[in-house]
């Protein structure tokens, strides 16, 4: 069975041809779910927007920061994971008012309002936010992040906006 | 052809030099063997069927939780909401009988045509292991999707193990992890379906093929044998 033409394709090379061949289609047939199958829900958008209703407004007394706090529960995976948040609300008056995210801007951590040195205060690495948010000191990059809000029949409502 | 090796070429003379590729896949690959039929491919497709079911188990794990309040939700969760995760479980479910179906398929072929003799014993006798193991992960993985079929499965499949005399009640004990089945029963068979079985059959897949390889293939046997 030896082939005496050169242009004849030998056994041997036309098994290395066919096998590679079938090898990568079924290598990418596998391959390609599978890399699909261990990122999809990683890239799968929960949430959206939501008005978070937050009470009367005379829950909250004129120019002293008051954190609310509220939970959600999403679903992740096979569970559903309730995951909290916390707000500090500052009315300066009827109309106006700040809601500051209590998310540190520095790696994450929450910050507290400390009364007695009228501060924001990280207990992580220690950044220090005015009132108005500002930095004062420490590690945090911005100021606060601030939440949009509303007020409808004296309830107010913060704007949670995710993904 | 030129003369002058191509950077590729000298790259793979590189590592051939130290790796010795080039001998690893003659004695592999390059290997003599007696004019043979298709019943001689059914090792080589148990191994294929092993590998898969390698493959798609480990990712079976990045979503499948072995506890009793979680197993069963997981497992749904990978068939509606995990892209493909139909695909996977699919093939680990469908490779578990098929690998069953050519272990015993080979054995068979193995026993026919007397391939189990002198020189192949040790081959042989590793086989059988690799016969009971390969049963032993389709029982401990039945149980893994937690649901009524496997509970009553595993109810059964622990009572007849526990049919022996004296100690066959230390059997379904042991099994089980306790009294009766639980959290316990599933996190044990999960255990030892993803690694203990797995690990001590690759091992001894190695030793297998190493024997395959170094004692080379059976000749088909012949009328006047
Ligand atoms: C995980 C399971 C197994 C794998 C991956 C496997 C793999 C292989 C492969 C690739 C070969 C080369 C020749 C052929 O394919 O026929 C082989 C040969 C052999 N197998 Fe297996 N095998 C397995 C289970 C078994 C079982 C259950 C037995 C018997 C109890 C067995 C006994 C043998 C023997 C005696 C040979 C030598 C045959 C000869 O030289 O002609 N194997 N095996
Ligand atoms: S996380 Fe707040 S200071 Fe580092």
């Amino acid at each position: 069975m030896s082939s005496h033409n050169p242009h004849d394709l030998s056994r041997r090379d036309f098994l290395k041809v066919v096998g590679s061949f079938v090898g990568s289609v079924m290598g990418l047939g596998l391959g390609l779910p599978l890399v699909s199958y261990f990122v999809s829900p990683a890239l799968e958008v929960q949430g959206g927007d939501k008005w978070i209703p937050a009470g009367p407004l005379e829950n909250y007394p004129i120019g002293q920061p008051t954190l609310f706090t509220f939970t959600l529960t999403k679903k992740h995976g096979w569970e559903k994971t309730s995951q909290s948040y916390g707000v500090y609300i500052i009315r300066h008056s009827d109309t106006d008012i700040t809601v500051f995210s209590n998310v540190c801007t520095h790696l994450a951590c929450r910050v507290r309002w400390h009364d007695d040195q009228e501060q924001f205060i990280c207990p992580c690495h220690d950044a220090h936010f005015a009132e108005s948010g500002e930095v004062l000191s420490g590690p945090a990059p911005r100021p606060l992040d601030q939440y949009e809000y509303k007020i409808e029949d004296g309830t107010l409502y913060i704007h949670l906006v995710e993904g | 052809m030129t003369d002058k090796p191509s950077r590729m070429q000298a790259l793979y003379a590189w590592l051939d030099e130290r790796l010795g590729l080039s001998t690893i896949y003659k004695v592999v690959l390059d290997r003599k063997v007696p004019k043979v039929n298709w019943w001689y491919t059914l090792g080589s497709a148990t191994l294929f069927l092993f590998t898969m079911q390698v493959i798609t188990g480990i990712f079976l794990t990045v979503y499948y939780v072995p506890t009793p309040d979680h197993a069963y939700d997981s497992v749904n969760y990978i068939m509606q909401d995990v892209s493909f995760g139909w695909l996977v479980r699919g093939i680990h479910h469908w490779g578990a009988s098929f690998m069953v179906l050519f272990v015993f398929l080979h054995m068979l072929r193995v026993f026919y045509m007397g391939a189990y003799k002198y020189p192949r014993e040790l081959t042989w006798v590793i086989g059988v292991l690799l016969f009971v193991l390969t049963l032993g992960m389709g029982f401990t993985g039945y149980l893994l999707p937690w649901n009524q079929r496997a509970y009553w499965a595993t109810t059964v499949g622990t009572q007849i193990a526990g049919t022996p005399p004296i100690i066959g009640p230390w059997i379904t004990r042991i099994l089980r992890g306790g009294e009766e089945i639980s959290a316990l029963t599933l996190s044990r068979f999960f255990s030892l379906h993803i690694w203990m079985i797995p690990a001590l059959m690759a091992l001894l897949i190695a030793v297998h093929l190493y024997l395959v390889i170094r004692i080379g293939i059976s000749n088909p046997p012949s009328k006047d044998e």
